[in-house]
C-alpha cells in the first residue's frame, strides 16, 4: 500500500466514523440518562432509511432528499416519544434491565411493519442532490457526498456539545447522566426530561439513517447491524460520552479501513488476508478497550443506580406445593414418551420440542444464575453454549471421541472458556460487563465463522448424531431430561449453599461482603464458570440433538434470547428462568408456524407480557401469592 | 390451512402444545421450510412461484389421484431451528417429503437431517457445492445450478477478456469463498499467465464498500470477479461507480442478473458487467413465455428468480411423484435419478450420479434501459455443460452411494 | 499491650494532604473516639485501617504485623471488625442469613456448594442477635427493617468473627438522641464483656465524652490531642479548632 494509498483510506474510514457516530450518538444519550439499554435503536435508524427513501423518491429533488434528511429525523423522533410514553414510562419501576425486553419486542414490530409497508425488496435512494459526483484527492476519486459526512459528523459533534454545555436542558442531560436521583431530587419532572432525551436519541438515528440513503439501500437488515455496530461504539467511547462516541467511531472505522486497505499480505510463511478481519475488529478493540479502560475511552465510573423497582425477596425453599407442583410436572414429563405414543393427542414431535425447551431450561437457568444472585447481567452468554455444542461436535468430527465422552467433555470447553472471559468480566460491572460479555462472546463468533479449517465456518459441523439407542427421540428425551433436572437442582443447591448466599452478598453490596472476609470478585469469577460448564451441557445436548451446528449457535441472536427468556420468567424469582424458558420456546414454535408476520405477533405477545408481568411472569404470581397472605 | 388448535398448558411450567390428530391423509403433504423473514427479496417471490405451480398441478388433478398440500414454515434463518422445523414437519405434519432451504448452512444441516432420518429432501436455492457432492447424500437431491455451476458458467467469458491482473471480491462466507476458490482453480488451469493482485473478503451484510471499492482501484486490476450480491452488491457498485472503479475493467460477476439483486441497483446499475442471471423480459421460449404470462395474470407483477425456483421446485415434486407412483421415500429417491422434468428454463434432468438437476442459467451482460436494469446479449447455459462428468462426480462424492 | 498502632500515617490526594503523619495507638479494651471538624481526615484514616485506601507511607500495626494496603478482608481476617456510617445488609437476605454469611465467611466455608447455607451456623447466629435484641425479626427479610434495627444487626455481623477491634464509622448517625445512647451503651457492654477494643468516629460530643474511654483529636490531616475526655474539653488547641474561641464543649453539648 502506497502512502496516497493509506492517506486515502484514511478519509474513507472518516466517512464512515460519521455514520458510526451519528447511530452511536442516540443510543449514549439514552442509556447515559434513563439507564435503557435500547435494542430498538437499531430498528429507528432503519426507519430512518426507508422514511428518508420515501421522501427522495416520492417528492424528489433537493426538497425531496434535504428536506426529506430533516423532516426523517423529526419524525423518528417523534416515534421515539410515542415508544417512551406508551411503553417504557409503564416499566420503569420493573426489575433492571427489564425494559430491554420490552425494546426487543418492538425490533420484531418495526422489522415486520417496515416489511409490510415497504416490501421485502432492497430500495437504494437517488444520489445526494449536490453532491452527486466525486472529488479528485491524492490521484484517487472521493465521492463528495463521502467528504459531506466526513463534516457533517463533527458538525452535528459540535451541535451536540453545545446543546449540552449551553443549555439549561443540556446541562439536566448531564447531570442526569452522572447521578439519576440527585436531578430527581431537583424537582425536575424526570418524565419529560426522559421523553424528551429518548426522542433527541431517536432523532439521531433517523438522521443517521436518512443520511445513509445516499450511500447504501434501505433493507430489513439493517436495523440489527446498526444496532450492533452502535453498541460498540458506545462502549468504546464510554457509556453517556458524546465526545467517546466520535472517537472510538473514528477509531473503529479507521481500524476497517485500514484492514481493507492492507489487504492480501504475504509473510512469506503465511499469506493473511487482512481485509477479513473487519468482522472481528471491532469487538477486538473492544475488548481491549474494556480491559485498559473499563469505562471507555471518555466515560465516567457512573455512581451506581439504586434500583427503583421492588426489592428481591429472600430465597426461600421450595414450599410443600411447590415441590408437589414440581414433581407433578416431573412426572409428566417422565411419561411425555408414552403421551407421544398414544394415538390421540400425541405426536412423536412432542419429545422434539421437549428436547428444546429442556435445553432451553438449561441455558437460561446458568444465565439466570449469574444474572439474578450473581447480578452479572451477560450479554454474551451464548458463547458458553456454543464452545459447548462446537466442543462436543469438534470433538466428535476430529477426535472421533464417543458419544458420551464427547457429551462430558464439551462443558469443560465451555467451563475454560468462561474461566477465561470470567476473569476479565468480573472486574467490571453493570453494563460494562454486559458489553465485554458481548464482546467476547461476538469474538468467538467470529473467530468460528472465520476458521473455516477447523469450524467448517459458516457451514459449520454436520453429521453429529447420537448412536443408538439415543436416536431414538424418546431415549434422547428422557437423556435431556435426566440432564435439565440435574442442573437445575444442582444450580439451585449452590443458591442455597454458602456459596450461593456469598454471591448474594458480594452483588448486594460487594463492600460489605468484602469487609466480612468474602473476595467478591473470585466468588463471582468462580459463579461465572459454573454458569458457563452448566451452559455447556446444554451446547453439547444442542449439538446432538440436532444432527449440526453452525456459527448461528454464539450468535448474538441466542445470547438475546437467554435474556428475553430470563426477564419473561422473572429474574428475582428461581423458578423464574425455567418458565421463562418454557414459554419462550413453546411460544416460538407455535408462533412461527402460524403466521406470515410471526415477528410482529412475537413481539406483541412479549409486548402484552411485558406489560401484564413487570417482574416478570413468576414474579407477578409470587407477588400476587405473597398479597394473598400465601406466605404463611 | 388445516384446522390445528394449540392448548398452552402454562399451568405445568414446561408447556407442551399439543395438536391435533392427524387427518385421513386425502392430500399429498411437503413439507417445505425456508427463511422467509430473513430472505423475503428472495421467498416471496419463491412463495407466489409455488403457489402457481400448485394451482396448476391441482388444477389437473394433482398426482397419483390427490391433490398436493404444501405445508410452509419458516426455519428462523437458523439450523438449529430448521432441523427442528424439519422433525415438525415429518413428524407431526406426516409429510412424505421435504423441500426449500435458501442458506447454505441451512441447507446442509437438513441434508444432513434427510440422510440420518431417511426423508426425501429436494433442495430448491442453497447454492453451496456440498451439498451434492461433499456432503451429499442418498436421500438429498438439489434443483438450483450450484456455486461450481454458475462460476463455471461466466468462464468462457472471464477467460475471453484475456486479462493478466484480476481482483477477487467475495463475502467472506462459504458461498463466497468457495466460488472464489473455484474461480481461482479455473483460472489457474484456463490461463496460467494470469495473477491474483487483490481479494478482498468483506463480512456479509457489512462491507466497508467505499473501501474495499478504493483498495482495488489501488491494485490496478484489469478485471474483477466480483461474488457480491444483495445490500453489499448495491453500495459496493455505487461506490465503485462514483470512483470510477469499473471504467475499462472487465468486470465477471455472480447472480447479478437475478432481479432480487439487479432491481434495486435502477440507475446505478453497471452496465457492461458479465453476470449469470434470470432476464425475465428477454427470454422468448414457449415454455417461459407460458410461465410468464400465467404469472403475470396470476400476481399482476412479473416473475423474479425465486419465482422461478419455487414454481420449478413443485413441478419437480409433481414429477417425482408421478414417476415414482408412489409417495414412498425409497420409490422417490429411485424416481427422481434421472427424472426429467420441464420448466420455464425449458427441461432438463436430475443426474443420477450427483443427485443434482442441470437446470442451467442465463449469462449475459448488465444493460440499462429505461432507467432500469436489464441483461443483453443473453444466453441460456445448460447445466450439464458445466457440471463434472458422472465419472469424476463419484470422487466427489464420497458419502453417498 | 496495643491492639493496633498507627505510625507516621500519611495521604494526600493530588498534592493535598488529607492525613499527615497521623500517630497513636489503641490499647486491649479501650473504647477509642476520633473525633475532628469536618474534613480533618478521620474517614481517610478510617479507610486506610479498613484497606479500603493504602497509605503512602507510615504503617499500620496490628498486633505486632503491618497491614497498611492490606484488602479489607485480609484485614477483617485479622479480627477487625467494621460498621459503616449508613448502615445497610445484604437486603435479599433475612436477618439471621445476614449474620449466618459473615459465620460462614470466618469459618471459611464461602466456597462450599452442597450443604444449605441455613443450616450452618444457626445458633451462634442466633446467639449474635440476641446479645443486640435482635433475635425476634431473625427470620424476617433484613430490608424491612428500621434504620436503628439495621444498625443493631450490622452490629451482630460485625462481631461474627470475634474481632479484638471493632472499627465503627459514625455508628449513631441518622438516629435519634434516645436510640443514639441505647446503641453506645450496647456497644459498650459488648466491648467490655468480650474485652474488644473499639475505634470510633463520632460527631455527636456528648456520645463521645459521656463513652469514649480516650480521645484523639484529628484537625486538618494532624493529630492536634490524644487524651482522655477531660483533657480533651480543657484542650486550647481543640477548642480552638472546634469552636475558634473559647467556648467550652459543656456549653456547645447542652
Amino acid at each position: 500500500m502506497t502512502l496516497n494509498a493509506f492517506l486515502f483510506q484514511i478519509l474513507n474510514g472518516l466517512s464512515a466514523a460519521s455514520g458510526l457516530f451519528l447511530i452511536a450518538a442516540g443510543l449514549s444519550l439514552i442509556f447515559g440518562v434513563t439507564r435503557i439499554v435500547n435494542l430498538a435503536h437499531g430498528s429507528l435508524y432503519m426507519l430512518g432509511t426507508y422514511i428518508a427513501y420515501t421522501f427522495a423518491t416520492k417528492i424528489g429533488g433537493v426538497t425531496g432528499f434535504w428536506g426529506g434528511i430533516v423532516a426523517t429525523a423529526l419524525i423518528v423522533g417523534v416515534i421515539g416519544a410515542l415508544i417512551e410514553i406508551v411503553l417504557l414510562r409503564r416499566i420503569y419501576r420493573a426489575p433492571e434491565l427489564f425494559q430491554l425486553l420490552a425494546t426487543f419486542a418492538l425490533v420484531l414490530v418495526i422489522n415486520d411493519a417496515a416489511l409490510w409497508l415497504w416490501g421485502p425488496a432492497d430500495l437504494l435512494g437517488p444520489r445526494a442532490p449536490g453532491f452527486r459526483g466525486a472529488i479528485e484527492i491524492l490521484g484517487r476519486r472521493l465521492p463528495s457526498y463521502d467528504l459531506f459526512l466526513i463534516v457533517i459528523g463533527p458538525l452535528v459533534l459540535l451541535a451536540l456539545h453545545l446543546t449540552l454545555s449551553r443549555t439549561r436542558f443540556g446541562r439536566l442531560i448531564r447531570a442526569a447522566t452522572q447521578d439519576r436521583e440527585m436531578v430527581g431530587a431537583l424537582g425536575v419532572n424526570q418524565a419529560v426530561l426522559f421523553t424528551s432525551v429518548f426522542a433527541l436519541g431517536a432523532a439521531l438515528a433517523g438522521l443517521g439513517g436518512a443520511l445513509q440513503i445516499a450511500r447504501e439501500p434501505a433493507n430489513l437488515a439493517t436495523d440489527l447491524i446498526a444496532l450492533g455496530d452502535a453498541f460498540v461504539v458506545v462502549v468504546v467511547g464510554g457509556m453517556g460520552s458524546i465526545p467517546g462516541a466520535y472517537l472510538a467511531a473514528v477509531i473503529i472505522a479507521e481500524v476497517k479501513a485500514l484492514c481493507v486497505g492492507i489487504g492480501v499480505v504475504d509473510f512469506g510463511f503465511v499469506t493473511i488476508n487482512f481485509s477479513k478481519f473487519t468482522l472481528v475488529a471491532e469487538f477486538l478493540v473492544m475488548a481491549i478497550v474494556l480491559i485498559a479502560r473499563p469505562y471507555g475511552l471518555l466515560g465516567k465510573a457512573q455512581g451506581a443506580v439504586r434500583s427503583i423497582a421492588e426489592p428481591e425477596e429472600p430465597i426461600r425453599p421450595a414450599t410443600p406445593l411447590l415441590k408437589a407442583l414440581g414433581a407433578v410436572v416431573l412426572v409428566l414429563l417422565v411419561c411425555l414418551p408414552l403421551l407421544a405414543q398414544s394415538t390421540y393427542f400425541g405426536s412423536p414431535y412432542l419429545l422434539v420440542l421437549g428436547i428444546d425447551v429442556l435445553i432451553a431450561i438449561i441455558f437460561a437457568a446458568s444465565l439466570h444464575f449469574i444474572m439474578g444472585p450473581g447480578g452479572m447481567h451477560s450479554f454474551g452468554h451464548a458463547a458458553y453454549f456454543g464452545l459447548g455444542a462446537y466442543g462436543a461436535a469438534l470433538l466428535v468430527k476430529w477426535l472421533a471421541l464417543p458419544f458420551g465422552a464427547a457429551l462430558v467433555a464439551a462443558p469443560l470447553l465451555a467451563l475454560a472458556g468462561a474461566l477465561l472471559f470470567g476473569w476479565f468480566a468480573v472486574r467490571l460491572s453493570g453494563v460494562y460487563l454486559a458489553m465485554l460479555t458481548l464482546a467476547f462472546a461476538q469474538i468467538v463468533w467470529a473467530a468460528v465463522f472465520q476458521w473455516e479449517g477447523f469450524t467448517g465456518g459458516s457451514n459449520g459441523v454436520i453429521g453429529v448424531w447420537p448412536p443408538p439407542p439415543f436416536d431414538k427421540s424418546w431415549v434422547y428425551f428422557l437423556l435431556t431430561l435426566v440432564l435439565a433436572v440435574a442442573a437445575v437442582l444442582l444450580l439451585r443447591r449452590v443458591l442455597f449453599a454458602p456459596f450461593g448466599y456469598a454471591m448474594r452478598a458480594g452483588r448486594d453490596s460487594a463492600l460489605r461482603a468484602e469487609a466480612i472476609g468474602i473476595d467478591v470478585k473470585r466468588v463471582h469469577w468462580l459463579g461465572f464458570a459454573i454458569a458457563g460448564l452448566i451452559c455447556g451441557v446444554a451446547g453439547g445436548l444442542f449439538a446432538f440433538a440436532k444432527g449440526s451446528i453452525s456459527p448461528e449457535t454464539i450468535h448474538i441472536n441466542r445470547s438475546i434470547d437467554g435474556l428475553v427468556m430470563v426477564l419473561l420468567g422473572g429474574v428475582q424469582t428461581l423458578t423464574g428462568p425455567i418458565v421463562g424458558a418454557s414459554v419462550f420456546a413453546v411460544l416460538q414454535d407455535t408462533v412461527m408456524r402460524q403466521t406470515e408476520y410471526w415477528r410482529a405477533l412475537m413481539g406483541a405477545i412479549i409486548l402484552v407480557l411485558v406489560l401484564a408481568f413487570p417482574q416478570g411472569i413468576v414474579g407477578a404470581f409470587a407477588a400476587l401469592w405473597r398479597k394473598a397472605g400465601g406466605r404463611t | 390451512m388445516r384446522p390445528t388448535h394449540y392448548m398452552l398448558a402454562l399451568a405445568t411450567a414446561l408447556g407442551c402444545a399439543f395438536a391435533a390428530p392427524a387427518f385421513a391423509q386425502d392430500t399429498i403433504k411437503i413439507g417445505e421450510l425456508n427463511s422467509y423473514k430473513a430472505q423475503p427479496a428472495f421467498l416471496e417471490p419463491y412463495k407466489r412461484g409455488m403457489e402457481l405451480a400448485l394451482e396448476e398441478i391441482n388444477g389437473k388433478g394433482g398426482v397419483l389421484g390427490k391433490k398436493i398440500e404444501l405445508i410452509v414454515r419458516d426455519d428462523g434463518a437458523n439450523p438449529g431451528e430448521a432441523v427442528r422445523v424439519a422433525e415438525e414437519l415429518v413428524t407431526r405434519e406426516g409429510v412424505v417429503m421435504l423441500t426449500g432451504t435458501f442458506l447454505s448452512n441451512i441447507g446442509l444441516a437438513v441434508t444432513n437431517f434427510a440422510g440420518q432420518k431417511k426423508v426425501f429432501f429436494l433442495a430448491s436455492e442453497p447454492l453451496t457445492d456440498k451439498i451434492t457432492w461433499a456432503d451429499g447424500n442418498k436421500y438429498t437431491y438439489r434443483l438450483r445450478a450450484s456455486t461450481y455451476m454458475q462460476t463455471a458458467m461466466l468462464m468462457p467469458a472471464a477467460i475471453a477478456a484475456n486479462a493478466k491482473r484480476w481482483a477477487i471480491v467475495y463475502p467472506n462466507y462459504e458461498y463466497g469463498q468457495s466460488a472464489a476458490a473455484t474461480f481461482k482453480d479455473m483460472l489457474k488451469k484456463a490461463q496460467p499467465g494470469a495473477e491474483i493482485v487483490t481479494e478482498q473478503a468483506p463480512p456479509i451484510g457489512k462491507i466497508e464498500a467505499g473501501a474495499v471499492a478504493q483498495a482495488i482501484d489501488d491494485a490496478k486490476p484489469d478485471a474483477i470477479f466480483n461474488v457480491l450480491f444483495g445490500a453489499d452488491l448495491t453500495k459496493f457498485v455505487r461506490e465503485g461507480n462514483t470512483r470510477g472503479v469499473f471504467k475499462n475493467r472487465t468486470v465477471v460477476s455472480l447472480l447479478s442478473g437475478e432481479p432480487e439483486y439487479l432491481d434495486p441497483l435502477g440507475e446505478e446499475t453497471p452496465v457492461g458487467w458479465i453476470a449469470t442471471g434470470y432476464p425475465w423480459d428477454k427470454i422468448k421460449t414457449p415454455d417461459h413465455v407460458a410461465f410468464l404470462t400465467a404469472y403475470q395474470k396470476k400476481f399482476n407483477d412479473y416473475p423474479r428468480l425465486g419465482s422461478i425456483v419455487g414454481y420449478t421446485t413443485i413441478k419437480s415434486i409433481a414429477a417425482g411423484l408421478a414417476a415414482a407412483k408412489s409417495t414412498d421415500t425409497e420409490k422417490l429417491v429411485e424416481a427422481f435419478k434421472g427424472l426429467s422434468v420441464t420448466g420455464p428454463f425449458g427441461t432438463f434432468t436430475y443426474r443420477a450420479s450427483d443427485h443434482q438437476a442441470t437446470m442451467g442459467a442465463y449469462v449475459g451482460k448488465l444493460a440499462l434501459e429505461k432507467g432500469k436494469g436489464t441483461m443483453i446479449d443473453v444466453k441460456y447455459v445448460d447445466g450439464a455443460s458445466v457440471l463434472p462428468s458422472d465419472a469424476d462426480t463419484k470422487k466427489l462424492r464420497p458419502s453417498a452411494d | 499491650m496495643s491492639v493496633l498502632e498507627l505510625r507516621g500515617l500519611t495521604k494526600s490526594f493530588g498534592g493535598v494532604h488529607a492525613v499527615r503523619d497521623v500517630s497513636f495507638e489503641i490499647g486491649a479494651g479501650e473504647f477509642l473516639a476520633m473525633i475532628g471538624p469536618n474534613g480533618a481526615g478521620k474517614s481517610t484514616c478510617f479507610n486506610m485501617i479498613n484497606g479500603q485506601l493504602a497509605p503512602d507511607s507510615g504503617d499500620i500495626l496490628c498486633d505486632g504485623k503491618n497491614i497498611a494496603g492490606l484488602a479489607p478482608r485480609d484485614i477483617w481476617r485479622l479480627g477487625v471488625g467494621r460498621t459503616f456510617q449508613v448502615a445497610a445488609t445484604f437486603g435479599s437476605m433475612t436477618v439471621i442469613e445476614n449474620v449466618q454469611t459473615a459465620l460462614i465467611s470466618h469459618a471459611r466455608e464461602s466456597y462450599r456448594l452442597w450443604r444449605p447455607a441455613a443450616s450452618r451456623h444457626r445458633t451462634r447466629a442466633l446467639e449474635l442477635l440476641r446479645q443486640v435484641n435482635m433475635q425476634d425479626a431473625a427470620d424476617r427479610p433484613s430490608r424491612e427493617l428500621a434504620y436503628g434495627d439495621v444498625k443493631r444487626v450490622e452490629l451482630a455481623i460485625a462481631l461474627a468473627n470475634d474481632p479484638k477491634l471493632l472499627l465503627m464509622d459514625e455508628p449513631t448517625a441518622g438516629m435519634g438522641a434516645s436510640e443514639r445512647h441505647g446503641l453506645i451503651e450496647l456497644v459498650k457492654r459488648l466491648v467490655v464483656e468480650r474485652g474488644i477494643s473499639v475505634l470510633f468516629t463520632e460527631h455527636s460530643m456528648d456520645v463521645v465524652f459521656a463513652f469514649a474511654d480516650r480521645i484523639v483529636v484529628l484537625a486538618r490531616g494532624r493529630l492536634i490531642a490524644d487524651g482522655d475526655a477531660a483533657s480533651i474539653r480543657d484542650n486550647v488547641q481543640v477548642r480552638e479548632v472546634y469552636f475558634g474561641t473559647g467556648k467550652t464543649f459543656a456549653g456547645a453539648s447542652a
